[in-house]
């Protein structure tokens, strides 16, 4: 609909569309995804198998799915967000009724063989329905109280029942990604110091409510703050996680102790190191030199992004683009700072790397609607 | 929606100035990120890598092998076998309840144990191996082994354990080794003791004996272990290896044959015996009656095993050889007589006649003889022992003297013996009473010491070395460690200083005992020429008959219950003429000396100077038939128990 409403040069049509695809942020996608089939196929003590080959199919698959989102126009995604969104929301009250029990909190669906997790879906969902929801709004309101209220509803929603599983590391993620959504989109900077100044009193009252019949957060919640806090405080309990990962992470030094030398992750000390920790194993192998390489094309993935959000006069697709950048940018940021020791241990896979079936699928769908975006964007001039 | 030209441009200026914004922070924040990594992995990152290497490499340490006691003869008394048991690891375990339900299925155990089991568990740290069941078959612990996947934290060990071949024979002397407790680490013999060995769980150390006394030498060193773990402490591999050193071997001067035999003739009587050369203090055999098996301890003694110990009234965990404190009875008289020469204040040949009692103003210090011995000298008051003849000399030489001869003699000293417990006994002075009992000393006190009486308290031991010294007029020293590793043979002990001919006479006196006709153990005489024994007898009285009692018709002692009834002592040496052995022999609640002391001082010496079981023709004809009974029923080892023990390269 709208997309017509532009003076349009061009838009490649039919098979042509593949040359018109945003070709290096493809590449530094696949980039990112070599780098974790490499550390997988380390952690499993130089094997393909349990986890290096799965992934590549997974990936296989997912490059498949994102090559066929690119292909469909933008409007056409534009018109389902808010159906996406509303799916999105039924299946995250499914695993509240039907989802399987995995490591103390209800996440996923089993469809199939296929284990779906929806609060992964979701992170995206929410992007694609604020992207419309402002791609529809009058621009000139966008800051009313009444059009900002709205939005903050449709992200408090799913951030409810993410929280009620209890996922508090995607919880954020939601809350963090929905709002520079809005950032995004216009909405005035006094609404965002205003959320600073009421978070810092939230931060306030979920500490007071400790200890009271109110409290706002799980126990092994709190425990998680207070072992980011000071990890040392409990070595072998709940700081255990962070103590070995920065371990692991700072003897890896400069170059690293090489390929498959990785003492700290062949030895196990490492928890979950295919997973939430790769990132350490990565720096424990390959040194500061290979981890600000993944840094580097991770950073790339948001330049190109940005490049072409702002190349783009389509709103939906512009902010669609730097939401799912955001995400994108979040999901990594959150990970990094975790193994590292500067935010708790939340449960945040590092993007594109990490073993896992619905997140990467998720990501890689969510790269194909920025190719659609970027394949599907008006020419102005030629 | 419509949307006009501009305001889709406007839209656009305002989301690419928002998305460059985002960027730069985005980017601020990736700085962080790198400033962070380049922190960590650039300059702490030596830092970094030692605490890696810290949580890869573990030391443990290797336990050496205790070192061995043997015998004099290299006849192996303690040993250490090879003992498969099963370790648990609490914090790899995971669910210890399930994996000690899956064990049992392997090995059982005892409810009980496993409730001990189970508590060991809680008390220790979750990362400290503790051991769930010891002394396995091959069988089951291969069968563990191969079932070590679905066992997680349990690993199979193989160790050393003490054994005692020997088993009762040396309980006493050697002792036994059990898991190092707090109390050891504490207040015990290891409190200054900072081996890191001791603090593995369950450490095995010496308790009591040679076992706990010369544990410095037997321990030995530990040696390390570099082994990398991972986090679950499973060994991954041994990167390197420091040997330890073993614990040095110890042979013992005991003859372990003589050792056996004195223990079953010794049988189920409390009592005590101890042999010892009279020219070097070594110390064949050092027993004491009834016995234990220490294997039991070394395994864990059950409760109800070891209630039984300790409420046996024959008291056998006691060493009553060392630890036992007796009235020493008649056999004191050489001490008093030999203070009463040597200060001149009696000649040899000086009579003193014995009506059956001696007055001491108002009160009557009765003889053994109530009728009395008549007139008597020195050698015939020993052979007849006429207490009134040593009540004499005591009150002529006073306790000073008598005390100060004790002490030249071995008594009231503590010998230092590699065993627990050993005592020093009692040899009064007047200064002591006055110390210990408030109270001045009367000449009454005098008399009832000079025939080993009232405050005089010795032990078997202290009796040996005694009549040892007596013997060879030498100042000998009992010993019970021959070397360690190395052969030493001592010089000769200086001789005494008293006059031999005072000795002469007194060793001329303990051969009437045994051999003349009115001798007190004329009985125990040993025939055989060259073989002859000599000694004195002793009874010492647990406690005076009341005169309710003798009113009631008590006035022997078979007639009071046993715990009251005297003790029986012999002390002796042989061969007479050319001494080469001393023994005493101490039966609690015994009766007479003369009965129940002096025929097994006689066995025990004959057996030791032949070597074996010896002849009958050594036994006055009369006795013969019972002896021969009695030597074909005594229990005695087989004498391939006795080979000698391998030794280490």
């Amino acid at each position: 609909m709208s997309y017509l409403e532009y003076t349009v040069k061009r838009v490649p049509s039919g098979a042509s569309k593949i040359l018109y695809l945003n070709w290096p942020l493809l590449v530094l996608v696949i980039a990112a995804a070599a780098v974790g089939f490499v550390m997988l196929y380390s952690v499993a003590g130089g094997s393909m198998t349990p986890w290096a080959e799965p992934q590549m199919k997974r990936f296989a698959l997912g490059v498949a799915l994102m090559l066929f989102v690119a292909m469909v126009p933008i409007w056409f995604w534009r018109n389902v967000s808010g159906l996406a969104y509303w799916l999105s929301i039924l299946l995250l009250i499914g695993v509240e009724f039907m989802g399987a029990i995995g490591m103390g909190a209800q996440r996923w669906i089993e469809i199939g063989s296929f284990r779906l997790q929806p609060s992964e879906v979701t992170k995206i969902t929410l992007v694609m329905l604020l992207a419309a929801y402002y791609d529809w709004l009058d621009i000139r309101k966008v800051s009313r109280p009444l059009w900002v209220l709205i939005p903050v509803v449709l992200i408090m929603i799913p951030t409810f029942l993410v929280l009620r599983q209890p996922d508090l590391g995607t919880a954020l993620l939601l809350v963090m990604g929905g709002g520079l959504v809005m950032f995004i989109a216009g909405v005035h900077w006094l609404y965002f110091a205003g959320v600073f100044a009421a978070g810092g009193g939230v931060i306030t009252a979920v500490i007071w409510s400790r200890g009271t019949s109110w409290q706002l957060l799980k126990d092994y919640q709190f425990r998680r703050i207070d072992t980011f806090l000071n990890p040392e405080s409990d070595p072998l309990g709940a700081g255990y996680h962070i103590t070995q990962s920065k371990i692991a992470l700072g003897s890896g030094g400069f170059s690293g102790r090489g390929f498959m030398q990785g003492t700290q992750s062949r030895l196990n000390f490492l928890p979950e190191k295919h997973t939430d920790f790769i990132f350490t194993t990565l720096a424990e192998e390959f040194g500061f030199i290979g981890g600000i390489s993944l840094l580097a094309i991770y950073a790339l993935i948001i330049v190109f992004c940005v490049i072409s959000a702002m190349g783009n006069q389509n709103r939906y697709g512009a902010i669609l683009t730097l939401g799912i950048a955001t995400t994108f940018f979040l999901f990594f940021a959150v990970n990094m700072s975790m193994v590292m020791g500067l935010a708790p241990v939340v449960g945040v896979p590092l993007p594109l790397v990490s073993y896992g079936g619905s997140a990467m699928l998720v990501l890689l769908i969510a790269f194909g609607l920025t190719q659609s975006a970027h394949i599907h964007r008006p020419r102005i001039r030629a | 929606m419509k949307r006009t030209p501009k305001d889709t441009e406007a839209s656009a200026r305002v989301v690419s100035r928002r998305g460059l914004i985002l960027g730069g922070g985005m980017a601020a924040f990736s700085a962080v990120l790198t400033a962070r990594m380049r922190y960590m992995q650039v300059e702490q990152a030596d830092q970094f890598r030692l605490l890696a290497d810290e949580n890869r490499i573990n030391i443990r340490l290797v336990p050496p092998s205790r070192g061995l006691i043997f015998d004099r003869a290299g006849v192996i008394l303690a040993d250490n076998e090879q003992n498969y048991r099963v370790v648990l690891v609490r914090e790899d375990a995971g669910n210890v309840e399930d994996v000690l339900a899956r064990l049992q299925k392997i090995i059982k155990l005892p409810e009980e144990e496993l409730e001990k089991v189970k508590e060991e568990i809680d008390r220790r740290s979750p990362f400290v191996p503790v051991t769930v069941a010891d002394r396995l078959s091959w069988k089951a612990f291969s069968e563990i082994a191969v079932n070590a996947p679905a066992l997680p934290g349990v690993t199979p060990e193989v160790g050393q354990s003490r054994i005692y071949p020997l088993d009762e024979d040396f309980a006493h002397i050697v002792g036994y080794v059990g898991p190092v407790s707090d109390y050891d680490l504490t207040e015990g013999y290891l409190a200054d003791d900072d081996d890191p060995l001791l603090q593995i769980p369950k450490f095995q150390v010496g308790k009591t004996g040679v076992e706990a006394k010369r544990e410095h030498d037997l321990r030995g060193q530990a040696g390390t272990r570099r082994i990398e773990v991972n986090a679950q402490g499973r060994v991954m591999r041994e990167l390197d290896r420091v040997e330890g050193r073993s614990g040095q071997d110890i042979r013992l001067t005991v003859d372990s044959a003589l050792q056996n035999y004195l223990q079953v003739r010794l049988g189920d009587e409390s009592a005590s015996a101890v042999v010892m050369n009279v020219e070097t203090g070594d110390l064949l055999a050092i027993g004491s009656a009834p016995s234990f098996d220490p294997n039991k301890f070394v395994r864990g003694i059950s409760v109800a095993d070891y209630r039984a110990l300790l409420e046996d009234d024959h008291r056998p965990l006691a060493n009553k050889s060392v630890q036992g404190a007796y009235p020493p009875g008649s056999t004191f008289k050489m001490v008093t007589a030999l203070a009463a020469l040597e200060d001149g204040v009696i000649e040899p040949d000086e009579e003193v006649y014995c009506p059956g009692y001696k007055e001491l103003g108002r009160r009557r210090f009765h003889c053994w003889k109530r009728w009395g011995h008549g007139d008597l000298a020195l050698v015939n008051a020993l052979e007849q022992s006429c207490d009134v003849y040593f009540y004499d000399i005591a009150e002529r030489v006073g306790i000073e003297k008598i005390t100060a001869m004790a002490r030249k003699l071995g008594l009231g000293i503590r010998h230092d013996l590699p065993v627990s417990a050993v005592v020093g006994g009692l040899t009064p002075t007047k200064a002591w009473k006055r110390e210990n009992r408030d109270a001045d000393w009367l000449i009454g006190d005098t008399l009832n010491a000079g025939i080993g009486q009232g405050f005089v308290l010795t032990s078997p031991l202290q009796l040996a070395v005694m009549t040892a010294r007596i013997a060879s007029g030498r100042q000998v020293e009992p010993r019970l460690v021959r070397s360690i590793e190395a052969q030493d043979e001592a010089p000769a002990p200086p001789p005494l200083d008293i006059n031999p001919a005072h000795l002469q006479f007194i060793r001329e006196g303990m051969y009437s005992v045994v051999n003349s006709g009115s001798g007190t153990a004329r009985g125990s005489r040993v025939v055989a020429e060259g073989l002859r024994m000599a000694g004195k007898t002793g009874t010492s009285q647990v406690r005076n008959i009341t005169a309710a009692e003798r009113a009631r018709g008590v006035t022997r002692n078979e007639d009071l219950p046993w715990e009251r009834r005297d003790h029986a002592l012999f002390v002796s040496y042989a061969p007479a003429d050319a001494p080469k052995l001393a023994c005493s022999v101490v039966v609690e609640h015994g009766g007479g000396g003369s009965l129940a002391a002096a025929p097994i001082a006689r066995d025990i010496l004959l057996q030791a100077l032949y070597g074996g079981t010896p002849p009958l023709e050594a036994y006055p004809t009369s006795q013969r038939g019972t002896i021969r009974t009695r030597q074909k029923d005594l229990p005695l080892r087989d004498p391939s128990s006795f080979t000698e023990g391998r030794s280490r390269a």
